[in-house]
């Protein structure tokens, strides 16, 4: 297992470089001399020139991209047009709402998805499967910044159960510790902070989760359905052992490794979603991050966001194939 | 394909008799998509929405794109069945249009994602070797990220814009359709009819062209279908993050945008545009399920 890991590894080793390379490219081509919109107006041409020069914009492509790599590796991503803050800080600091986003979506998609899918196949045809599947197909269907913006009109707006957008009421204050604002919450003991917050990401999760519920609903139904029908369910059966042992220790079990595995692969999904759930709610995160410095043409944050999330898709992907491995013993890797 | 009609069991007890001779057919393939309520639903879904876009001139009661700021933000009525936005534009009429757009983009952006990727797949599974490795390692590197940083970083090259939004689509596509035909091929690549044929001396163009491509189209078309619903769906929401369809285009992602402000005092103008991409994609859900069910029984899931 050590073993299989260390080389899996090293097999990420090309995918990364070609990761760096398509980032470097894409913003090497971007148009927009990046020495213009650094000094704005004030720019004479030798000024310009001394700053290309300082910033190595005068050098051939593959040195500047080893230069580009080498202020990777050491954490240097590069100066935020907007904020003229690097732009590790940029992205550091927007990171935890994306996380608090992406695992109370995750949380809202496994609590809801799996339960459905399990108790449509124990039902199969019935009224109760009929339903939810065709809920599952409207869930996949819908694009996920209008479930949120009928989720606001609807909870927000009409009905007043939850606040529209932003992360707390107004006049709460909530001391930064991880970012993570329900556990700076329960860390500081500031139980109406964590009510606020819980209430303002009910939506956001909800909106950001549905897609990923449909998926593990339908997943879990036909992974479940399979294992029903398998020998080793009809022995319990014929054991006597009551419908609920062999559906949670027989069933189910089985029927979760590949359900896990989906799981795993919708957090990178979820990535995407982020973008478009926290520009619906305006939720100052990773993915807002990205489309405001994209459209304000602050590509060294962008850069820097692509380049983090992708690393993390690429581990994302490494983790769920050990923890396949892990959970189902049949599979070996030598 | 033939067109006889099949041996069903419901009238199989009366032919079996009479045609003892006959081998058992399989109903043909028309057959089987005319039985196939999934087909049946998806397509009538999808045929409705090209008929609106194909006449959605002649179908709008009003122009989509004139302003008319007497009548801004009216709820829906009789003269405007889905009301009008901050404009005072007819949303139906701009619905309409949108289908044309929707449809005109998904399918646009598949063909380039279909193009490219079969291409590609088609390469990298039947010569194998380093051509395979860099197809493989391009795949793998366009997976990794997440699909809309991908789009974006592809909207931020070509400038915003839908044309450029629909370009960006199809390159987040691209790797699907690779791994896909990639691995059909991988499977049927070493089969005898491949190996006869190579012996007879055909040339590797035409063993892809006439034996090796036509195995992987039940896979291809499932793929295709489902993915102008996908791409669809893309693209309206790099139109709702201000990269794709510009102002005043009737374009759904690009209207759900700008109904995100009037979303407390003007429901309408945000749910219609939804609504119908909502349909869109449904339609190209249903019908992609269904054609799977048909043409590859052993894909099901």
């Amino acid at each position: 297992m050590f073993r299989y890991i260390v080389r899996r590894l090293f097999q990420l080793l090309p995918v990364l470089i070609g990761v760096s390379i398509l980032v470097f490219v894409g913003m090497h081509i971007v148009p927009g001399d990046v020495a213009v919109l650094l000094l704005g107006d004030k720019g004479t041409p030798e000024a310009l020139d001394r700053l290309r020069h300082e910033l190595g914009l005068d050098q051939p492509v593959y040195v500047q991209y080893f230069h580009f790599m080498a202020d990777v590796l050491r954490g240097e991503f590069g100066i935020s047009l907007r904020t003229r803050q690097p732009a590790w800080t940029e992205v550091w600091l927007a990171l935890p709402m994306t996380v608090e986003l992406s695992v109370s979506a995750m949380l809202f998609a496994s609590l809801v998805g799996i339960p459905i899918g399990v108790l449509a196949a124990t039902r199969q045809y019935s009224l109760f499967d009929s339903v939810s599947m065709i809920g599952v197909l409207i869930s996949v269907s819908m694009p996920i910044f209008w479930t949120g913006l009928l989720l606001m009109m609807l909870f927000g707006g009409t009905l007043h159960w939850f606040p529209i957008g932003g992360i707390l009421d107004e006049g709460i204050s909530l001391p930064r510790i991880t970012g993570i604002h329900l556990i700076d919450a329960l860390w500081q003991g500031n139980y109406q902070a964590f009510w606020s917050a819980a209430r303002h990401l009910a939506m956001p999760a909800v909106a950001l989760g549905s897609v990923s519920m449909a998926t593990l609903a339908r997943m879990t139904r036909s992974a479940m359905l399979e294992v029903l029908h398998k020998d080793y369910v009809r022995t319990a059966r014929a054991k006597g052992l009551t419908e609920r042992v062999i559906l949670t220790k027989h069933a189910l079990r089985n029927a979760l490794i590949p359900v896990i595995t989906v799981g795993g692969l919708q957090l990178g999904i979820l990535l995407s979603g982020a973008v478009l759930t926290e520009t619906v709610f305006a939720l100052p995160g990773v993915g807002r991050l990205a489309i405001t410095s994209l459209l304000a043409r602050d590509y060294a944050v962008v850069q820097a966001v692509v380049l983090i999330a992708a690393v993390f898709i690429v581990m994302i992907n490494l983790l769920v194939d050990l923890l396949y491995a892990y959970l189902d013993p049949r599979i070996h890797y030598a | 394909m033939s067109n006889s009609l099949p041996n069903t069991t419901a009238q199989g007890a009366a032919t079996s008799t009479s045609h003892t001779k006959t081998p058992i057919q399989r109903p043909s393939l028309g057959y089987r998509f005319l039985r196939s309520p999934s087909v049946l639903v998806g397509a009538s879904i999808v045929i409705i929405l090209i008929l609106i876009a194909i006449f959605a001139p002649a179908i709008s009661p009003y122009d989509p794109i004139k302003q008319n700021f007497k009548i801004q933000l009216q709820p829906p009525s009789a003269d405007h069945l889905f009301g009008t936005d901050e404009f005072g534009r007819d949303i139906l009429s701009r619905v309409f249009h949108g289908a044309r757009w929707a449809l005109f983009v998904g399918f646009l952006a598949d063909s380039i994602a279909l193009v490219f990727g079969v291409t590609l797949g088609l390469l990298a599974g039947y010569y194998g070797g380093w051509l395979d490795g860099v197809i493989r390692w391009l795949t793998d590197v366009m997976l990794a990220f997440p699909y809309l940083l991908l789009a974006m970083i592809v909207v931020a090259v070509l400038g915003p814009g839908i044309t450029n939004a629909m370009i960006a689509v199809g390159v987040v596509y691209m790797p699907q359709y690779i791994r896909l035909v990639r691995g059909t091929v991988l499977s049927i690549r070493e089969q005898e009819y491949i190996e006869a044929a190579r012996c007879v001396g055909m040339s590797p163009t035409r063993i892809i062209f006439r034996h090796v491509l036509p195995n992987c189209i039940a896979p291809i078309i499932v793929m295709a279908t489902l993915a102008i619903g996908w791409a669809i769906v893309e693209t309206a929401g790099l139109s709702f993050l201000g990269l794709g369809a510009q102002p005043p285009m009737p374009e759904w992602g690009a209207m759900l945008a700008s109904g995100r402000n009037y979303m407390l005092t003007a429901w309408w103008i945000a749910t219609f545009p939804g609504l119908a991409i909502l349909v869109v994609v449904i339609g190209f859900n249903i019908l992609g399920d269904g054609l799977r069910d048909v043409l590859d029984p052993y894909l099901k899931r």
